[in-house]
C-alpha cells in the first residue's frame, strides 16, 4: 500500500457510527454552514453547490456516498473542503474530529467482510485502542459515476 | 519541462508563424530585402538555439534552409515557387520536430534527409532536382543522391561551428558580415545581446534618406570606423561637420525606438494567471454589486462616495482585465493565407486572400472556438466556391479569385464576413442531394425558394464530414461549422448569388465569461437563462389560463400569434409537480432555430452574470451549462437551452415535422381565431385577426398630420397613412375629435404600412372565448358578452386607400367583414 507510507497525520471526522479519516494535507478548510443550492437530477450523493468565496464548490453528502443510514436528519453537517483535479469539493460529515498522528504498526487493509460502495472508498484501517479508524480515498469519494437514468431523459 | 526548452518552443512557434506569412509575402514580392532578412533572422535564431540545446536534426534543417535563404538574400538566387515550397516545407518540418520536442523533450529521429537534400539542390541552383525528393524519396537523377549526402554532412559541420562560434542570444544581424563598418550602430552597443530590431535601419542610411547627410560622407565615415575609429558613425559625421548634431540625434532616437517598443513594452503572461484575474474581477464585481445595494439602504454620504468610487474603479478594472484576454482576430487569420495558398496550388486554382479588420479583438476563448470553423469555411470556399482559372477567364472574370475576410465590432458583437467572387452555391444540386438523403421529398423540395434551399447545407448530416478540422476539408460539414458558432452564442447567415459569389456572415459575442442573462425562479430556486437564447416573454393571466396550453398528440403547445409553440414545463423537467396556477409565465426560447416556450414560476430580472463551470460530478447534466453567483452571494444554475430542448425531445426530427404539418394545416384557422379587440367609443367594439397586426402604437394627436387630403403620421422615418376605423365602418365616435392620443394598429399590406386608428385597444382574445360564428361570410363572435364583428382589415384599408388594394386583394378572400356592403351590427 503506497499511500500508507505518505500518511503522517489524519484529519478525522464522524459519520453515524463510523470514525473516518483522510490525509490532513488534502483538507483545505472546514466550514460550519453554507447555503446549499440544490441541483436537480444530479447524482443522489450530490447535495448541491455552495459559494466558497466566489468559487463554486460541489457538495457531496458522505452519508449517501457511503450508504450510511439517514438517521439524524436534523443534524447540522460540517463541510470538509478538499481539492480534486483543480476543483473544490466539499464532503458533508456529521462532526469533525481531531487531527491524529498515524502509526504504521496498527495499519491494516480494509476488512474483506466490508461490502457495498464503502468497500471501494476505504483504503485501509487503523486499529485504535477503542475503535476502528477508516481511511477514505478522497479521489474515489469525489468521483461519482453518473446514474444510468439521465435526469433529462424521458 | 525544462524552462529553457519551453521558452525556446514558445519563441520558435512565434517565429514560425511569422515565417509562414513572410515567406508568402516574399513569393509576392521576391525583392523585398527587409522581409528576406527577417526570414533569415528567424531561421538563424532557431538554428543557433538548437545548436545550444543540442537538437541536431532541427539544427540541420534550419541550417539548410538558412543556406538557401542567404543565397536569396545576396541575390545569387531568385525566388521561385519551388524555393518557396521548399522553404515552407522546411517550416513544416521544423514545426513537426518542435511538436515532438514539446511532447517528449527530445527531437526523436525525424526524417529530414530528403528535405535537406532538396534544399541543398535548390541552393546549388538545380530546381529540377527539387521535384525529385518532393515527389519520391528515391529519385533517379545521378547527382542528387551524392549531393543529398554531402549537404547534410556539410550542414552538420557548419551547424556545429555555428553553435560553438556564436551564442544564440547574439542574434547576429544579416549583412553585418559583408559591410562591417556600416553595420556598427549606436543602438547596437546599448542593447547588447538583443540583436537589431527588424525595423531598425542603419543610421547611415537613415541619415541619407532624411537628407541629413550625403551618401559619400557616410561611406567615408564608415570606412574610418572600420579602420579602427571607435566613435559612433553619427558622431564621426557630426565631428567632421558633415551632419547636424540634432539630426543625427533624432535619427539615433528613431533607430532605438522600435527596439524599445518590442522588448520593453510587452511581457509574456501565463494565460492561467489571466484567467484567475478574470475570475477575481468577477468576484469583485459581485461584491461591488452587494455593497452598492447596501449603500442604497443607508444614509451615509461618506460611505456613498466611497462606494461610488469603488463602483467606478471596479468597472474600469473589469474592462482592463477583459482587454488583457482580448486577442486580435489576426491570430486566427494569419494561418489562413497559407491554407489558401496550399489548397489552391493543390487544386490548380488562383486565389488571393484579403483581410480587413485584422486588429479586431476578441476574447481568447472565442478566438479558440472560431479557429476551426473559420479554417473550414475558407477551405470550402477555395475548394467549392472559386472556379478554376480557365472557367473564370471564360466567364469574363479575373483569373485570380478573391477571398475577402472582414471583421468589425458592432454593439458588443463581432461581425466576421467571409466573401468570395466564385460561382455561388447552386440550389439545384443541393436540393437533389437533400432529396437523395431523404431530408425532404421532391414535392417539398420544389416548393423551397432558392435561399431556403441553400440553407440546407447547414442541415446535420448533409455532408459526410464528422468533425471540423483543418485536414478534413473536403465535402465538409457546414452543420458542424454552424453548431460550433452557435455553441458560443453566435449566428451564421449565408447569402449566395449564382455566378457572383457567396458571403457568409458570422456574428459572435465578444466574450463568454460575462453574459447577460434572464433570471427566473422555479420552486424557490433561481435559474439563469442566457439572453442569446431569449426571444420573448409571455404571461397568461386570468381564469382558465392553463386551458390555453393545449395538447397535441400528447405534447403541450401554446398558440402564439398563429403559430404552435411547443411548451416545456421547467417544473417537470426538474422533476417537480406542476401546480394548477392562474398565472402562467412562458419564456419563449430559441434553441438552434427551434422555438419553444418554457413555463417558469416567476420571471425576475436581466443582469450580467459571471459564468462558472460546474464540477465534474454534475458536468454531465444536460440541463445546466454552468452556474453563477448572484448579487446576494447565492448560486443560480444556468439553464442549457439546447439541453432543455433535447431533453424534451423537441429537436427530434419526426416530432417537429409533425408539429409543422399541423401548424400549416391550422394556420388559417389560428389566424382568424386569435383576435385583437378594439374599442371604437360609445361602447362599441370590433375585433381583427391578430395575425394581420404588426405592431400597436400610440401617437399624441399633434403628431397626426394631413398630406394629400389624408391623415398621416411620421413613423419610423416613413409616412404612414392613418385610417379611422370607426368612421370608415360607421361605428363609434370619430377617433380624432376630442382625444389627446390616438391608438394605432400598424398593419402591413403588400409592403405598404397602414395605421388603423381606434379609440382604444381592449384585449387579445384567444379562440377559447370566441363562442359563436353567426354567419359564414361576415363573421361575428361573442366576446365578453358583446356581439363583436370581426373586421377584415385588408378590406377596410383597400376601400379607402386604393394603393393597398391590388396587392392586398388576396386578403379579401378570407370572407371577412366588408364595411361598405354590410350594415354594422351594433349592440
Amino acid at each position: 500500500m503506497v499511500r500508507q507510507a505518505t500518511l503522517d497525520q489524519l484529519c478525522t471526522f464522524r459519520l453515524g457510527s463510523l470514525y473516518l479519516g483522510i490525509d490532513v494535507r488534502e483538507v483545505r478548510e472546514v466550514l460550519y454552514h453554507a447555503d446549499i443550492t440544490h441541483v436537480p437530477h444530479a447524482h443522489p450523493a450530490v447535495r448541491g453547490l455552495i459559494n466558497l468565496r466566489g468559487q463554486i464548490a460541489t457538495t457531496i453528502d458522505l452519508r449517501t456516498r457511503l450508504q450510511v443510514d439517514e438517521e439524524g436528519s436534523d443534524r447540522r453537517p460540517v463541510h470538509v473542503v478538499v481539492q480534486s483535479e483543480g476543483e473544490q469539493v466539499t464532503m458533508l460529515v456529521d462532526a469533525i474530529g481531531d487531527v491524529i498522528d498515524t502509526d504504521a504498526e496498527i495499519y491494516e487493509e480494509p476488512p474483506s467482510t466490508m461490502v457495498g460502495s464503502a468497500r471501494e472508498l476505504i483504503v485501509g484501517t487503523y486499529k485504535l485502542d477503542d475503535e476502528l479508524l477508516l481511511v477514505l480515498d478522497v479521489e474515489k469519494v469525489v468521483q461519482l459515476e453518473q446514474p444510468e437514468v439521465e435526469g433529462v431523459e424521458r | 519541462m525544462d524552462e529553457i526548452i519551453s521558452e525556446f518552443l514558445i519563441e520558435s512557434y512565434e517565429g514560425l508563424d511569422q515565417l509562414d506569412q513572410n515567406l508568402l509575402a516574399l513569393e509576392e514580392s521576391p525583392d523585398d530585402t527587409a522581409v528576406l532578412k527577417e526570414v533569415f533572422r528567424t531561421l538563424h535564431t532557431i538554428k543557433g538555439t538548437c545548436g545550444f540545446l543540442a537538437f541536431t536534426y532541427l539544427e540541420r534543417v534550419a541550417h539548410a534552409g538558412e543556406n538557401l535563404l542567404s543565397l536569396l538574400r545576396d541575390g545569387k538566387l531568385a525566388m521561385t515557387p519551388e524555393i518557396a515550397d521548399a522553404l515552407l516545407a522546411t517550416v513544416d518540418k521544423i514545426r513537426e520536430i518542435l511538436g515532438t520536442i514539446e511532447q517528449t523533450e527530445a527531437e526523436g529521429e525525424p526524417e529530414i534527409d530528403d528535405l535537406v537534400a532538396r534544399l541543398g539542390a535548390l541552393a546549388e541552383g538545380k530546381p529540377g532536382a527539387a521535384a525529385g525528393p518532393q515527389a519520391d524519396a528515391a529519385p533517379a537523377e545521378g547527382e542528387t543522391p551524392a549531393e543529398g549526402e554531402a549537404a547534410p554532412a556539410e550542414a552538420a559541420a557548419e551547424g556545429g561551428a555555428a553553435a560553438e562560434g556564436e551564442t544564440p542570444a547574439e542574434g547576429e544581424t544579416p549583412g553585418e558580415g559583408e559591410t562591417p563598418g556600416e553595420g556598427e550602430t549606436p543602438g547596437e552597443g546599448e542593447t547588447p545581446g538583443e540583436g537589431e530590431a527588424p525595423g531598425a535601419d542603419r543610421i547611415g542610411d537613415m541619415l541619407v534618406d532624411a537628407g541629413a547627410a550625403d551618401r559619400t560622407d557616410v561611406e567615408i565615415a564608415a570606412a574610418e570606423q572600420s579602420l579602427g575609429d571607435d566613435r559612433k558613425l553619427g558622431k564621426i559625421l557630426v565631428d567632421d561637420g558633415r551632419a547636424k548634431e540634432a539630426e543625427v540625434e533624432s535619427a539615433a532616437q528613431a533607430q532605438k525606438a522600435p527596439t524599445r517598443s518590442s522588448a520593453d513594452s510587452t511581457i509574456r503572461v501565463d494565460v492561467a494567471l489571466l484567467d484567475r484575474l478574470m475570475n477575481l474581477v468577477g468576484e469583485l464585481v459581485l461584491s461591488r454589486n452587494q455593497i452598492v445595494q447596501l449603500v442604497n439602504d443607508k444614509d451615509d454620504n461618506e460611505f456613498t462616495a466611497s462606494a461610488q468610487r469603488l463602483n467606478l474603479i471596479t468597472s474600469e478594472l473589469q474592462e482592463g482585465v477583459m482587454k488583457t484576454r482580448m486577442q486580435p482576430i489576426n491570430n486566427v487569420w494569419n494561418k489562413l493565407p497559407r491554407v489558401v495558398r496550399d489548397l489552391s496550388n493543390q487544386l490548380g486554382k488562383k486565389v488571393r486572400i484579403e483581410m480587413i479588420g485584422k486588429e479586431t479583438e476578441l476574447d481568447r476563448t472565442i478566438i479558440e472556438a472560431i479557429k476551426d470553423p473559420l479554417t473550414h469555411i475558407v477551405r470550402n470556399t477555395v475548394d467549392h466556391g472559386i472556379e478554376s482559372p480557365e472557367d473564370r477567364t471564360a466567364l469574363g472574370k479575373d483569373a485570380e479569385g478573391v477571398l475577402i475576410l472582414r471583421a468589425s465590432h458592432e454593439g458588443g458583437q463581432v461581425n466576421i464576413e467571409i466573401s468570395d467572387d466564385g460561382k455561388g452555391i447552386p440550389a439545384g444540386p443541393i436540393l437533389a442531394k437533400a432529396v437523395d438523403k431523404g431530408f425532404l421529398d421532391a414535392d417539398a423540395a420544389s416548393r423551397l425558394t432558392e435561399k431556403e434551399a441553400v440553407q440546407l447545407i447547414f442541415k446535420p448530416g448533409f455532408s459526410t464530414a464528422q468533425k471540423v478540422s483543418n485536414v478534413s476539408g473536403r465535402g465538409v460539414g457546414m452543420d458542424v461549422v454552424k453548431t460550433s458558432i452557435e455553441r458560443i452564442g453566435g449566428t451564421v447567415d449565408l447569402q449566395t448569388e449564382q455566378g457572383k459569389g457567396t458571403t457568409l456572415n458570422i456574428k459572435i459575442p465578444l466574450t463568454l465569461a460575462i453574459i447577460p442573462a434572464l433570471t427566473v425562479t422555479c420552486d424557490g430556486a433561481r435559474y439563469a437563462i442566457p439572453q442569446v437564447n431569449l426571444l420573448e416573454l409571455v404571461r397568461l393571466d386570468g381564469q382558465g389560463s392553463s386551458g390555453r396550453i393545449e395538447e397535441l398528440h400528447g405534447a403541450p403547445v401554446y398558440r402564439l400569434r398563429g403559430n404552435l409553440l411547443p411548451i416545456v414545463d421547467l417544473r417537470s423537467e426538474l422533476g417537480l409537480d406542476s401546480p394548477d396556477d392562474d398565472v402562467i409565465n412562458i419564456v419563449v426560447l430559441n434553441a438552434d432555430g427551434h422555438h419553444f416556450g418554457l413555463i417558469v414560476d416567476t420571471i425576475e430580472d436581466t443582469e450580467e452574470i459571471v459564468v462558472k463551470p460546474l464540477g465534474r460530478q454534475i458536468k454531465d447534466l444536460k440541463l445546466f451549462s454552468g452556474a453563477t453567483i448572484m448579487g446576494d452571494g447565492r448560486i443560480a444554475l444556468i439553464l442549457d437551452v439546447m439541453g432543455l430542448a433535447h431533453g424534451a425531445n423537441l429537436l427530434a426530427g419526426a416530432g417537429e415535422a409533425e408539429i409543422e404539418d399541423v401548424v400549416s394545416a391550422n394556420t388559417s384557422l389560428v389566424d382568424e381565431r386569435t383576435l385583437l379587440l378594439l374599442g371604437l367609443g360609445d361602447q362599441q367594439q370590433v375585433a381583427i385577426p391578430l395575425a394581420s397586426v404588426e405592431r400597436l402604437e400610440e401617437f399624441p394627436i399633434e403628431m397626426v398630420e394631413r398630406s394629400e387630403g389624408r391623415l398621416v403620421v411620421q413613423y419610423r422615418q416613413k409616412i404612414m397613412p392613418l385610417v379611422d376605423l370607426g368612421a370608415t365602418i360607421g361605428m363609434g365616435y370619430g377617433v380624432f375629435d376630442d382625444a389627446t392620443h390616438v391608438s394605432v394598429i400598424v398593419c402591413s399590406f403588400g409592403g405598404h404600412t397602414v395605421g388603423l386608428a381606434v379609440r382604444e385597444v381592449l384585449d387579445i382574445v384567444s379562440n377559447a372565448e370566441v363562442l359563436e360564428t353567426i354567419s359564414s361570410d361576415s363573421e361575428s363572435v361573442v366576446v365578453h358578452g358583446l356581439i363583436t364583428d370581426v373586421i377584415d382589415a385588408a378590406a377596410v384599408v383597400s376601400s379607402v386607400l386604393p394603393i393597398a388594394y391590388t396587392e392586398s386583394a388576396e386578403y379579401s378572400d378570407h370572407g371577412g367583414y366588408d364595411a361598405y356592403n354590410e350594415s354594422p351590427i351594433g349592440v
